[in-house]
Order: structure tokens, then C-alpha cells, then sequence
């Protein structure tokens, strides 16, 4: 019995954690590397730390200019801030719209192949770019103004929605949907009666996610000129109003925050 | 009524589910298929109504070819077969009664489907048919906070509301309790039974398709390699099924019926009394 236990070796003594990259020398060598290329890339950054320090009384001039808000031109503040709130809310709803069509042909389970890859490839393409650069592209089309924001939001909002809807309808267990084809219905049918029901909730959930982001991205694309009170504050800040460029900030952590209060309070509403 | 002849069906992957399959139901009786897991059974139901298409072989409903059929016409078969399965497959957001008209589908146009208007008569049958299966007074529950064997019941009632010439049924108890599990395949046969409907069953259960089923077909690698009646199933016909094994606690009760009816019925009560224990 000691010698058959001799013979084999203790697998006990044997066993040890399967790593991705099986040769140490490789593992450490490769991490090695990778740190060393980060430390590389720091220094060729070149931080100039004498302009960082001039920078630092600037910013204090800044925020001494910025103080006390001024909310005198509120009616400015105002038109832009709901200039906003329209530009999400038109968007939002488009995009709503939009996505319905666009997301279920985008879903593998229920249509077929070159339907899906034509979907796909159009929410990819319209995901690719960043809005800021779409909103620059449109505001060069159409010129300033919130055409151009709504435009931005709405081609964002739609491939947003649609891939947020194409994956809960993947996710669903398939056997409904064969249940319900086997009733005999066909396509429409099934859409309404099994698919509808069920991405319901998600679906609008997602739509008022979009609005309460759409919300946010409003006032940045502003700034490009997309209109809205980005555009506001950013004509505030080369006109060194910094004082109302304050009251415009304040304002929008005020609207930001109402959006994301109403987008949760409806979405906790929705089961 | 329905006779499938040659049917094959080889998957993508390559796998043949199903060789050279033929049986006949030619009477309203309660036919169990029985056999390993992958042996085919889910695929055979699934080729009746073509959920899953077959690779070769006929299916013949009612004289008429489902395998040749287009789009629209089997759309129509479709209806005309009620489907019952294991996942209970209810859309699980939608009403009792919802779930139950959704059997009405195929019969109903898409803006009636829409503003959910279907016939009184249906909402009529829907109400008889929860009445039937022990579930009045449900209509209005969303089908996610059912049970087990509520989900089932409202399952068997779609089905039934197709008014189908013919039930497919694909692992009905496999997700149920012992005690529930009874109780549906008791109700699927009633009501196959009532009903004129021939059923075919697949169940993973030896002593449930023996003691509810009127006709029993094992199922082995895609082939047919038994078909008869629950008394004819022997050790042997077990080991040409599922492989060899030791069955003399599977098949004892068959030999005590045929041994001995009171024994049988000994066993029966005292295996009743068991489980209602159990269940308490």
C-alpha cells in the first residue's frame, strides 16, 4: 500500500490555480512590460508644472469673479433653460417613436438574419460618434439653434432606445414566443400580444432614462452651438460673464437633478 | 387523424434527432411518448406543428400534408393544434383570462387582437374552461403570481381554448410537484377524453404515462422501439428504451396489477395516504 502511494503523486500536492498565461516567465515579463509602457507614457505626457502653478491664481480670480451669482438676466436664464427642456422632451419622443421599428428588427429571435444585420449595423453607425461631434456636424447643415440639438438628441435617443429594446426582447425566454406561435398567430400578432406586454415597462423605462440624459446632453451640446442654455453659457463665458455663467451652472445642477428625481420617481412606478 | 410517416429531422449541428419515425393515431386516445432526454421527444412534438421544421418524412392531419403547407396555411394547422409545455410558456404579464383568449389568436383579426375585443363567445368558453380546470375567479390575476400548477392549469385551458383537433403536450408535470403532477395529467386526459381530442404526451415519468396513458411509444435515439399499451411494458422493454438497468422497482407495480388488482389497490391508497401526508 506504501509503495502504490510512492508511485503516485498526491494529486493534492500537485493541484494549483489555472492561470490565462500558463508560463511565469511570459505572465511577469508581459506585466512588466505593460508597466513600464505606463510610466513611459506618463513622462512623454510632459506636464508643464510651472504653467499648472500660474493657472492657480487665475482660477481664484475666476471664482472671485464668479461670485455672487447673478441672476439678474433670468429671463435669459430662463428661455434657455426651457429651450432645453424642449429640445430633450422633442427628442426623447422621436427618438421614442423611432425606436420601436428600429428595435424590433434589431432583435435575432424574431426577424430574419439580413433584416437584423441591416438594424444592427444602423444603431452602431449612429452610436459611433459622439454627440458633441454630430451636434457640430448639424450645426455646420442647419446653423445654430436648436434645430440642430434636437436633431443631434433625437439620431442619439433612437439608436439609445432601440439597442436598449432589441436587448430585452432577445432576453425574453423564448418559450413564450413559441407558445404563442403556436396558437397560430403570425408576426403582428405576436408583437402585440406576447412581445408588447412584455417590454413594456422596460421600454418606457428606458424612454424616460433617455429623457433625464437628454436632459444633461442638452446643455452640453450647447455649446457647439446647438442651441439651448449650453449655448447660453457658453456665450457667457467668452463674454467673461462669469458671475452669470455661476447663476447658469447652479441652474442646471437644479434641472439636472428635478430630471433625474422625475426619471427615477416614474421609472420606481413602472412594474 | 394523424399519421406521421418516415419523419427525420437532422439538426444544424448535425445531431439526428429523429430517424425514420412512423406511428398512427387513428382514435381520440391519450398517447404517452416516453424515452431518454435527447431522445427525440420534444423534437417530434415540435415537428407536428412545426416549431421546428423536418428535416424529411410527412405529417398528416386530417388528410391534409402539414410538412407542404406555406406560411398562411400552417398558421391555420397551427390552431387547430393546441400545445401545452413544461415552462407553462404563459406571457407572464398578461391576465389569466388574457393568457387564455391568446388561444383565440388565430381565429381573431390583428385590430381585435389590438383593443383586446375578442368574441363574447370566447370570453364565454374562456370563463367555462377556468370553471373546468378549477380556476374561476382567477380571470383577473396577472399570470406571474400564479403557481406551478395554476400556470399548467391556465396552460391546458390556452390550449383547449383553440378548440384543437389535437393536443401537444411537452413535459406538462416535468416542473411540478408529485402530488400536482397527478392532478394535471389527470386533467389533461379528462378533458382529452371529454373532449374527443387525441394527445400526445411526452413525459419523462414511467409510472405516470403507465397509469394515465392509453397507449404508451418509447423513444429511443430518434427511433421508435416500443409501442403498445401500459401493461405490455416489461424489464425488458424498459432496458430497449432507456438503457440497461435494474426495474424491478419501476415495473412492481404492473406486475401486482396484473398479479393481483387488490394488491395493486393496496399500494395505490397506501401511496395516496403517503403523499397527502406529505403534502400536508
Amino acid at each position: 500500500m506504501n509503495t502504490a502511494a510512492e508511485k503516485h503523486i498526491d494529486p493534492a500536492q500537485q493541484w494549483h490555480q489555472i492561470r490565462m498565461i500558463e508560463n511565469p516567465l511570459i505572465r511577469h515579463s508581459l506585466a512588466l512590460l505593460v508597466l513600464l509602457y505606463i510610466f513611459w507614457s506618463m513622462l512623454s505626457i510632459n506636464v508643464d508644472w510651472g504653467r499648472f502653478l500660474l493657472g492657480l491664481p487665475r482660477a481664484a480670480n475666476i471664482v472671485a469673479r464668479m461670485l455672487p451669482p447673478d441672476f439678474s438676466r433670468w429671463e435669459l436664464l430662463i428661455r434657455g433653460m426651457l429651450e432645453s427642456v424642449q429640445m430633450a422632451l422633442a427628442a426623447s419622443f422621436i427618438g421614442m417613436i423611432l425606436a420601436v421599428p428600429i428595435g424590433i428588427c434589431a432583435s435575432s429571435n424574431i426577424v430574419p438574419k439580413p433584416v437584423y444585420l441591416m438594424a444592427r449595423a444602423f444603431i452602431i453607425l449612429s452610436r459611433t460618434f459622439h454627440e458633441i461631434i454630430v451636434a457640430i456636424f448639424f450645426v455646420k447643415i442647419f446653423g445654430f439653434g436648436p434645430i440642430s440639438g434636437v436633431l443631434t438628441l433625437t439620431i442619439s435617443s433612437t439608436s439609445f432606445i432601440s439597442k436598449m429594446l432589441a436587448e430585452d426582447i432577445e432576453n425574453m425566454p423564448p418559450g413564450q414566443i413559441e407558445a404563442i406561435r403556436a396558437t397560430g398567430a403570425g408576426f403582428f400578432k405576436l408583437l402585440i400580444y406576447c412581445i408588447s406586454p412584455q417590454a413594456m415597462p422596460r421600454y418606457l423605462g428606458v424612454s424616460i432614462y433617455r429623457l433625464d440624459a437628454n436632459i444633461r446632453h442638452s446643455t452640453v451640446i450647447g455649446i457647439v452651438g446647438a442651441g439651448g442654455i449650453g449655448q447660453v453659457l457658453a456665450a457667457s463665458f467668452s463674454r467673461y460673464d462669469y458671475d452669470f455663467s455661476l447663476a447658469i451652472l447652479l441652474s442646471i445642477i437644479v434641472l439636472v437633478f428635478l430630471g433625474e428625481f422625475f426619471s427615477n420617481w416614474v421609472r420606481s412606478r413602472l412594474r | 387523424m394523424l399519421e406521421v410517416i418516415a419523419l427525420s429531422k437532422t439538426y444544424a449541428t448535425g445531431t439526428m434527432a429523429l430517424d425514420r419515425v412512423s406511428f398512427v393515431v387513428d382514435q381520440p386516445q391519450v398517447v404517452a411518448i416516453i424515452g431518454p432526454s435527447g431522445a427525440g421527444k420534444s423534437t417530434l412534438i415540435r415537428c407536428i406543428n412545426r416549431l421546428v421544421e423536418p428535416t424529411s418524412g410527412k405529417i398528416i392531419v386530417d388528410n391534409t400534408d402539414v410538412t407542404a403547407q406555406g406560411q398562411r396555411q400552417l398558421r391555420k394547422t397551427r390552431r387547430q393544434m393546441g400545445m401545452i409545455f413544461q415552462e407553462y410558456n404563459l406571457v407572464e404579464r398578461l391576465t389569466v383570462m388574457e393568457n387564455l383568449l391568446s388561444g383565440r389568436l388565430g381565429y381573431v383579426g390583428f385590430w381585435k387582437t389590438y383593443r383586446r375585443k375578442f368574441p363574447k363567445a370566447d370570453v364565454a368558453a374562456a370563463f367555462e374552461l377556468l370553471d373546468r380546470v378549477g380556476l374561476s375567479g382567477y380571470q383577473d390575476t396577472r399570470a406571474d403570481s400564479l403557481s406551478g400548477g395554476e400556470r399548467q392549469r391556465v396552460g391546458i385551458s390556452r390550449a383547449l381554448m383553440q378548440q384543437p383537433r389535437l393536443l401537444l403536450v411537452d413535459e406538462p408535470t416535468a416542473s411540478l410537484d408529485p402530488k400536482t403532477s397527478r392532478q394535471i395529467m389527470r386533467l389533461i386526459v379528462e378533458l382529452a377524453h371529454e373532449r374527443g381530442t387525441p394527445a400526445l404526451v411526452n413525459i419523462h415519468d414511467v409510472g405516470l404515462a403507465q397509469s394515465f396513458a392509453d397507449r404508451i411509444i418509447g423513444l429511443a435515439d430518434g427511433k421508435i422501439v416500443f409501442d403498445g399499451t401500459a401493461k405490455e411494458i416489461t424489464a425488458q422493454v424498459l432496458t430497449d428504451i432507456y438503457g440497461e438497468e435494474d426495474w424491478s422497482t419501476t415495473i412492481q407495480k404492473i406486475q401486482q396489477s396484473s398479479d393481483s388488482a387488490k394488491g395493486r389497490q393496496a399500494w395505490k391508497q397506501k401511496n395516496k395516504i403517503e403523499r397527502e401526508v406529505a403534502a400536508e
